[in-house]
């Protein structure tokens, strides 16, 4: 491993590792509010698509940039499903918080 | 230090920082300002690494459709937010000894796995819009048409999940309409005759 002040893929692989234990953390912290859970969910999958991005320029093949437009692609309509149920159980239940959707509890 | 070294380590504290406020901060709105100013980063940082499409499709697909799509909900949505931030402490360290554990055990994948030297970036010999294009219509057209479906089932789902009906809307039905007869309109009365007073 060359720890050398220039950025090289280690660096970039270190930062989608931060950048997704601290959306790991942002998941277990915010359990009750389904709106930042899937603001978690969205700072995940960039940090996945950080280093999709690394290593396609790493090995100098497009393909990963080309995964990383599918990621993109199926994270935005994710987004707009999830927040579709959102608004859905807000006008059914009244409230955001996940503690409260025990409704399928036997 | 070089120019793009210093970009690198200015925008991946940036990064770092608008995550970690994303996460700990108590106003939603204010939450996704702050994913909004991570993507904008992240493109940055994409820049650096040479793909030049894809950071600008992050901000014009994300800041410009997502996170709107996440403030609109968020400023529609009337939540008491305070009451969803009970336990926010008692949380913490569960939350932070997966999240240490989570980044050391890809921390350890990372040295062990970028050990060796791989090979060097190849030279960019055309601009990445192109070789991107390039691909996604030769190589991944069969995947790319899958995607748009994709796209198109989240519209058709979003859609269905969220229309209802007004009440105090009127509708046509057609069926209804075509389904009406003489006798559900018309009602023939049997009245005898006056005769007129003279």
């Amino acid at each position: 491993m060359s720890l050398s002040i220039v950025p090289g893929l280690t660096h970039y692989l270190v930062l989608g590792a931060v950048l997704f234990a601290i959306a790991v953390v942002g998941i277990f912290l915010n359990r009750r509010n389904v709106i930042i859970l899937l603001m978690a969910i969205e700072l995940m999958l960039l940090a996945v698509n950080l280093n999709f991005v690394a290593f396609a320029h790493h090995l100098g093949d497009m393909a990963g940039q080309v995964f990383v437009f599918f990621i993109l692609t199926v994270a935005a309509a994710e987004s707009a499903i999830g927040l579709a149920i959102l608004v859905l159980l807000f006008r059914n239940v009244g409230s955001i918080d996940v503690e409260e959707l025990s409704k399928l509890k036997g | 230090m070089t120019f793009e070294s210093a970009i690198f380590y200015v925008f991946a504290a940036l990064l770092v920082f608008a995550a970690l406020r994303v996460i700990s901060t108590r106003n939603p709105v204010h939450a996704a300002l702050w994913l909004v100013l991570a993507f904008f980063t992240a493109a940055g940082i994409w820049l650096l690494l040479g793909a030049e499409f894809l950071a600008i499709t992050l901000v014009l697909v994300y800041v410009g459709a997502v996170m709107v799509l996440f403030l609109f909900v968020v400023m529609m949505l009337d939540v008491n937010f305070d009451a969803l931030r009970r336990n926010f402490r008692s949380y913490l360290p569960v939350g932070a000894t997966v999240g240490l554990l989570v980044f050391f055990e890809m921390a350890l994948l990372i040295a062990g796995a970028t050990r060796g030297a791989g090979p060097a970036a190849a030279a960019a010999t055309e601009p990445n819009t192109r070789a991107l294009g390039r691909l996604l219509y030769v190589d991944y057209v069969y995947p790319f048409e899958i995607a748009a479906v994709i796209l198109l089932v989240a519209i058709v789902a979003a859609i269905a999940l969220t229309h209802r009906r007004r009440r105090e809307t009127r509708y046509q039905d057609p069926a209804e309409q075509v389904k009406v007869r003489r006798k559900d309109r018309v009602r023939i009365l049997e009245m005898p005759s006056e005769k007129r007073e003279p």
